[in-house]
């Protein structure tokens, strides 16, 4: 049954009458026309769909529309400032840490969230972070290695 | 005005549609692409194209266009192809616009597979380059009353040596004229010490699109009045339906369903929500009785194999079998894997009755717009494929099934089609690694040198097969490959996956090695030397080796240590890992791998290196864990939760070298890294710890079973 929810979407507030059942990942992509966030298994089980809520990392195939009223949900294309790209994304580019990129978007939302929690993230503590966001083209090792260049960029070194 | 500078006697067909659609100015340079028979038999069998094969315009803005049939799906051609062309043509790199896949605008190519982009077109685009620049400095020697002894050209620009100041650019050269030149192959591209932009390191050029949400993807095509599609897949494969209850779906408000022959598709709006009336849906279907599952498969292919082909031959095998002192009977498995790659088929079809736009995932553009036509039963040149990024191809999106069944769907329904698959279709549609058996016996004569190899491989495929090493009585035998073979063999669709054949050729015959290698109680890289004569590959190993720090000892070491070489696109490898097994539950952690790579020139070495790193990590899967468990044409696996693929907890050390050689034409890297990991990581178990595994993935249980075996 469709109902009116607000919640602010890149730091813009939007109101939009829809079933808050639906997923907030089709939402997204569908209804609010943001195609950055991807589907990649529709299980939480790869990462490719992961959004910021609240600054938090989510699985957004796995949360309906409803969950997030009233919250800041940031996507991919609300994490860049203007033409500033993101430390994170700044860092993607930096080390090539990517490949066909289709896992890229969710890859840097995870590692946004946790350099929002821990600005000071150890390797172990990164790995574990992003363990169950998938890669099929094997950026891995490069991933992790700009998100530790982001997290210096961020605390002033680097 | 049309000028003709130089037409070479090959024959030209490009068709009149191509022309006119080349109604721009400016110079224009056809050419064919090079050895395309490489591929003749892999993917389809169909007569090679005699058309000329893509082009470059110069022009607009100084501006330089490139379009190509080829397609970026994370393996960097967007990059090291405008990096050959930048040399080529002293213009800057950001000068290069790169068109890729859009049947439209680019002449006929059958597909980015096969590590042939790089060591095929490549050369073909160089030489290109290389002429279209020797047009240029004769039109300059002209307008600048000179003799091309005296000019320069750089950054798109011409000027005289002596006078700087007296210069024009390409654009000039070229504005309001229509200049048409064939490539003639007489003269030369740049030696390497002229290189400015290849053979360097150089960041990807679409990683801004990427890393912004920005880059498009086949789902993220929207039309207006679109539809999603969800299709009715059967519990198996082979199953018919026998009942069918739509009313379920036919309820939700905007859902459309379709029945057409065995297509029962439901379509809406929102993806999503025609997920909802797919599941709404109910059916029951008649399934055949299976008759083989993960572990009877390979019994059968042994039983329904056909005669053999003989691949290699050379000496007397029964002179050899007698000379040998001892001989060794080994047996090789190979389960099916899947491709998984993050972004499933997707298609979307817009079709308005007499012509259609196709934005499909695939590797294959040309193919899809012939598939799309048949479908729609246009003719193809009513039919354009405008190819988005593909979020990973490895082989896989060759088929283009989705885009049959957008464009059938955009026809029944008068309205533009987006089927894009679930993960669930993806495990049930992709057409899998085939499963495989390899049998080999070999021996080693009294100086305990290999003597006699008799090779026999069951459904890989031949790639790799052939091996390399001195054995004076050998013979190497292929009973049936990857395609053609006739149904009722694998239960399923079986395809190319990346480095097709390889990865299972290189595991059973890098055991092999080793086996004898511990038989004669020879260091395993020792071992592999004194049987090589090929530079390439003594090359590699050695710089695998140095860099790994390898110290001599025959396996069993304890050191956990292994190494693998082989061949494949043209490319030499070798590979060492190193592992950590834990005997209790067997489980195997790689620590680290070390990979050298000899790709003859290499274009773009930081291309190079992201593609090794990425080719053995999708190793670590095939060797460790990635397998199809089915029961006849039921797919057990259906998602990630089962079906594991290399996570960041997995990752080992990894190095890569990449052997200087650039005066060697340039030669595949998409590939070649991946067909080591299988054999480098079983021959480091074994050095590990005794266990010897006959049988990919190598699980836990199955490094169990082998730790058991060997006491
Ligand atoms: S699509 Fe949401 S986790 Fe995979
Ligand atoms: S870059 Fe292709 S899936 Fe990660």
């Amino acid at each position: 049954m469709n109902e009116t929810i607000r919640f602010t979407l890149n730091n813009t507030p939007i109101t939009i009458t829809v079933d808050r059942e639906r997923p907030l990942l089709w939402v997204i992509r569908h209804d609010l026309a943001l195609t950055g966030t991807k589907y990649g298994c529709g299980q939480g089980l790869c990462g490719s769909c992961t959004v910021l809520v609240d600054g938090t990392a989510v699985r957004s195939c796995q949360a309906t529309v409803g969950e997030v009223a009233d919250s800041e949900v940031l996507t991919i294309e609300g994490l860049a400032a203007g033409n500033d790209l993101h430390p994170v994304q700044q860092s993607f580019v930096e080390h090539d840490a990517l490949q066909c990129g289709y896992c890229t978007p969710g890859m840097i939302l995870q590692a946004a969230s946790l350099l929002n929690r821990n600005p000071t993230p150890g390797r172990a503590e990164i790995i574990d972070t992003m363990e169950n966001n998938l890669c099929r083209c094997g950026a891995h090792n490069r991933i992790v290695r700009a998100i530790e260049a982001a997290a210096e960029k961020l605390n002033g070194g680097g | 005005m049309i000028e003709r500078l130089d037409i070479s006697t090959q024959t030209v067909s490009i068709s009149r549609r191509d022309f006119l659609k080349l109604s721009a100015t400016g110079l224009i340079v056809f050419f064919t692409t090079g050895d395309l028979a490489l591929f003749t038999g892999e993917v389809d069998s169909a007569p090679l194209p005699s058309d000329f094969n893509a082009f470059l315009r110069i022009g607009e803005k100084g501006m330089v266009q490139c379009f190509t049939g080829k397609i970026e799906m994370g393996q960097g051609v967007v990059t090291s192809l405008a990096q050959m062309l930048a040399d080529e043509l002293d213009v800057a790199f950001e000068q290069i616009e790169m068109v890729l896949g859009d049947t439209d605008l680019c002449p006929y190519d059958r597909g980015t597979y096969g590590s042939l982009t790089t060591r095929s077109f490549g050369p073909a685009l160089r030489q290109a380059g290389a002429e279209a620049r020797a047009v240029l400095l004769e039109l300059a020697a002209k307008h600048l009353d000179t003799a091309v002894a005296d000019l320069v050209a750089e950054r798109g620009e011409i000027f005289i040596r002596q006078r700087p100041q007296r210069r024009v650019s390409y654009q000039e050269l070229t504005e309001g004229t229509r200049i048409e030149h064939y490539v003639s192959g007489t003269v030369q591209p740049k030696s390497p010490g002229e290189f400015k932009v290849m053979n360097r390191a150089r960041l990807r050029s679409d990683a801004l699109e990427k890393v912004t949400g920005e880059a498009e993807y086949a789902a993220d095509i929207r039309l207006p009045d679109m539809l999603c599609a969800r299709i009715l897949r059967p519990p198996a494969h082979g199953a018919t339906l026998r009942t069918l209850d739509t009313s379920g779906a036919e309820s939700i408000p905007g859902v459309r369903v379709v029945h057409d022959g065995e297509l029962v598709a439901v379509l809406h709006e929102k993806w999503d929500m025609a997920d909802i009336a797919l599941q709404r849906i109910r059916a029951t279907f008649d399934e055949p009785e299976p008759h083989v599952d993960t572990d009877s498969i390979f019994a059968h292919l042994l039983e329904v194999a056909p005669s053999p082909s003989t691949l290699a031959a050379g000496g007397n095998l029964a002179q050899g079998e007698r000379q040998s002192q001892s001989v060794v009977e080994s047996t090789y498995h190979d389960g099916y894997v899947a491709h998984a790659p993050m972004e499933p088929h997707t298609a979307t079809v817009h079709y308005d009755g007499d012509s259609a736009t196709v934005w499909p995932s695939s590797q294959t553009p040309f193919p899809a717009r012939d598939e799309a036509a048949r479908t729609l039963g246009l003719p193809a040149e009513k039919v354009r494929v405008i190819s988005p990024y593909l979020g990973g191809g490895f082989g896989g999106k060759t088929r283009n099934l989705q885009v049959q069944e957008a464009a059938r769907l955009a026809k029944l329904t008068g309205k533009p089609v987006q089927v894009a698959w679930s993960r669930e279709d993806e495990f049930f549609h992709d057409s899998f690694r085939p499963a495989a058996v390899i049998q080999i016996r070999s021996g080693l004569d009294k100086n305990r040198y290999l003597n006699f190899w008799d090779y026999h491989v069951y459904f890989a495929g031949d790639r790799g097969a052939e091996q390399f090493y001195d054995i004076a009585h050998h013979r190497t035998s292929s009973h049936g490959g990857i395609w053609g073979v006739s149904s009722g063999i694998h239960p399923f669709a079986v395809g190319a996956w990346r480095a097709p054949a390889n990865n299972t050729n290189t595991f059973a015959r890098e055991s092999q090695i080793d086996i004898m290698a511990a038989q004669a109680g020879t260091d395993p890289l020792d071992f592999r030397q004194s049987h090589l004569q090929n530079r390439s590959l003594k090359g590699v190993l050695t710089a695998a080796a140095k860099r790994f720090g390898w110290k001599a000892a025959p396996a069993p070491s304890g050191l956990g240590r292994g190494i693998a070489c082989g061949v494949d696109a043209g490319t030499w490898v070798a590979t060492v890992a190193e592992v950590e097994v834990d005997k209790t539950s067997g489980t195997v952690r790689v620590t680290r791998v070390v990979c050298a790579q000899d790709m003859g020139l290499c274009v773009n070495p930081e291309g190079a290196a992201i593609q090794m790193e990425g080719c053995i990590t999708m190793g670590l899967g095939y060797a460790l864990s990635e397998e199809i468990r089915f029961s006849g044409g039921t797919i057990h696996d259906n998602n990630f939760d089962t079906y594991e693929i290399p996570r960041f907890s997995w990752l080992p050390k990894i190095e890569t070298v990449i052997v200087d050689n650039v005066d060697s034409p340039p030669q595949g890297g998409g590939e070649p890294a991946i067909i080591t990991m299988g054999g480098a990581i079983a021959n480091a178990i074994f050095d590990a710890c005794g266990a010897r595994c006959y049988r990919l993935p190598m699980t836990p249980t199955r490094v169990k079973a082998a730790l058991a075996v060997s006491g």
